[in-house]
């Protein structure tokens, strides 16, 4: 007798029309497990984990927002090679508000959220007609420009950046406000994605002439995804600057380019819960090779590779279908 | 001064040129941007220090086997990574990339860093152009500059392999029709870019130590040549790097050496933002912008 394996997708009815979801608990633990578990976990984990690993987790959440604001821009059509801007300005801003007009970060933490999101935008806004390739290396860049701008004109502090800035409160609330944070942008903005708005963006990355043709503004959708990107970043940097109570010119570090691309590429691009399930399978694993010293950004690099090459998908993609699928032998007649 | 400025110069544009030959070859050709290509180079000069100076073979040797291994080197890049990948842009970025910066983060790993890391140079000798001091290495550099570049002509334009190279560049499927194996050339586009490379390295590098960090302001200065130029344009190239080169001498000489860095870094904004195809590049325009 020979079997062979049956694969079966669940009907679409299951995972769409909510009145039939409704048909059961299980199909309501089918369609509520997933998001449960994000929020779950996270506060879980918050909860059981040492002092040395809180710290690893908030700051495998900060690369999983730098990863969102990555995976957002690229399903935008604008593939980045440099978040540091967008952190890097954040840092920054937050850092230079508190030190040189000394207001709490309560409030430079939002200001620099929204102005650096303005900034960014201000300073890629004339190559947004960049299509591909030639923006990559625009984005690449700037970071690098603005390093060295800072090293050269010795303002914000020089080579040796500001420190002694304001701490947050305490590490709870550090720890549930990046939580909060994260889990608010991954709910928000997937909902966004799938939107009609999120629908003319995906459009724009497919085929940004059809969407013009459709008489669509293209820049301006443009325009506001890498606001939405670059503030996103810059919360990121913003929140890490008052954490660590210093700025300087690491924040515009490859580390915080080179992380959130392989995060996505690892995770999955395209549904920002696998570029933030890739945050949390690198980061910690980073944590975890520390002993290995600088041969950790070579398997950075390997990973990079390996996954572009063996499971372009992702691993979320593959999880996700997976979830959706029956899997049975069958007798083969 | 301003002919010791002058001439310096030249020498930097020249060397420009010769880091980015081989990146241009190879995007030109094939149309994978190489982001690896700085760490061929830094690996060529390695190589080649290692044979000369671990196992003592003679210099000749050294960078025969150095060029032999880089090209080979890129071969299989190809081969087994770019292949699969090919035409999917942001994925032969990302997976060039990872590769460059595993490849230059392990020579950082492996040690290759301090001062007794540095090749030698062929003749320590100067001689006198005018009023300037100039020593034979830089010379050296000049002609062979010149040389790689007149041998890319002559190699694309009269040699039966590097007029396939052109087929593909120009008409990817119409030379599959014709008979040529596309694969095996791209594949030995990039096995050139590598071998480019370290010819360069190995004039290069003996002006200075080899130090791992090159790898990536090699790689932004061959971008940087390459996307003012025009990708894939070696006289586009050849103007760049003369804009590029004189710039960074004149910033030296009367600016702060701080800012030679921002020159390339400027070249490429201005010039993407005003003609993102480059001085000579082919107007494409309807795949770098809308």
């Amino acid at each position: 007798m020979q079997r062979r394996k049956e694969r079966v997708d669940r009907g679409i009815k299951v995972r769409s029309s909510d009145i039939f979801a409704l048909s059961s608990w299980r199909e309501m633990l089918y369609l509520s497990a997933p998001r449960l578990l994000p929020i779950f976990g996270l506060l879980l984990l918050s909860i059981l984990l040492s002092q040395y690993w809180q710290r690893v987790l908030l700051s495998v959440s900060v690369f999983a927002l730098l990863a969102i604001s990555w995976d957002i821009l690229a399903q935008s059509g604008m593939v980045s090679l440099g978040q540091a801007l967008f952190f890097g300005t954040g840092a920054y801003l937050a850092g230079n508000m508190n030190h040189y007009f000394g207001w709490p970060p309560y409030l430079t933490i939002p200001l620099a959220t929204i102005f650096g999101g303005v900034i960014c935008t201000l300073f890629l806004l004339p190559v947004l007609r960049l299509r591909g390739i030639y923006f990559s290396m625009v984005t690449l860049v700037l970071p690098l420009m603005l390093v060295r701008i800072i090293e050269a004109t010795r303002i914000f502090g020089g080579t040796e950046g500001l420190s002694g800035l304001d701490p947050l409160p305490n590490r709870w609330v550090e720890l549930y406000l990046i939580i909060a944070v994260l889990l608010a942008a991954l709910f928000g903005f997937r909902r966004l994605m799938n939107s009609d708005y999120g629908l003319v963006l995906k459009g724009i990355n497919d085929n940004d002439r059809s969407v013009m043709n459709a008489g669509i503004n293209i820049y301006w959708f443009k325009t506001q995804a890498l606001f939405i990107a670059s503030a996103i970043g810059a919360f990121a940097g913003a929140f890490v600057t008052h954490v660590y109570m210093f700025v300087g010119m690491p924040v515009y570090a490859l580390d915080y380019s080179i992380l959130p691309i392989a995060a996505a590429v690892v995770g999955g691009m395209g549904t920002l819960a696998g570029s933030m399930l890739g945050a949390f399978i690198l980061v910690p694993l980073s944590e975890l090779l520390r002993g290995l010293g600088g041969l950790r950004i070579v398997f950075y690099g390997l990973f990079l590779v390996v996954f572009t090459v063996a499971v372009p998908e992702g691993i979320f993609h593959y999880i996700q279908r997976k979830y959706h699928q029956f899997e049975r032998w069958v007798e083969v007649k | 001064m301003f002919a010791h400025t002058l001439v310096y110069g030249f020498v930097n544009s020249i060397i420009l040129v010769l880091v980015a030959l081989g990146f241009n070859l190879t995007f030109g050709i094939s149309g994978v941007a190489n982001f690896a290509y700085g760490a061929l180079y830094i690996m060529g000069a390695l190589v080649c220090w290692v044979f000369y100076n671990s196992i003592g073979l003679p210099y000749f040797f050294a960078v025969v086997l150095a060029v032999a291994a880089t090209a080979i080197a890129g071969a299989l890049m190809y081969r087994f990574v770019l292949l699969r990948i090919r035409g999917l842009v942001l994925s032969e970025v990302i997976a060039t990339f990872g590769i460059g910066l595993a490849l230059l983060e392990l020579f950082k790993y492996m040690g290759f860093i301090g001062f007794e890391y540095s090749l030698p140079v062929f003749i320590d000798t100067s001689i006198e152009i005018g009023e300037v001091v100039i020593d034979i290495q830089r010379v050296i550099i000049v002609l062979i500059g010149i040389a790689m570049a007149g041998f890319i002509w002559f190699f694309t334009h009269h040699t039966r392999t590097g007029l396939r190279f052109r087929g593909i560049a120009q008409e990817e499927r119409t030379a599959l029709s014709l008979g040529i194996n596309t694969d095996r050339v791209a594949m030995l586009s990039v096995s050139f870019g590598g071998a480019y490379a370290a010819i360069a390295a190995i004039f290069v590098l003996p002006l200075g130590t080899i130090n791992v960090e090159q790898g990536y302001s090699v790689l932004i200065n061959a971008l940087a040549v390459c996307i003012v130029g025009g990708l894939g344009s070696t006289g586009g190239l050849v103007l760049a790097s003369f804009l590029i080169g004189y710039g960074q001498t004149f910033t030296v000489t009367y600016l702060e050496s701080h800012w030679v860095m921002l020159v390339p870094l400027i070249a490429i904004l201005v010039i993407l933002v005003i003609k993102p195809s480059g001085l000579f590049g082919e107007q494409k325009e309807l795949e770098e912008r809308i």
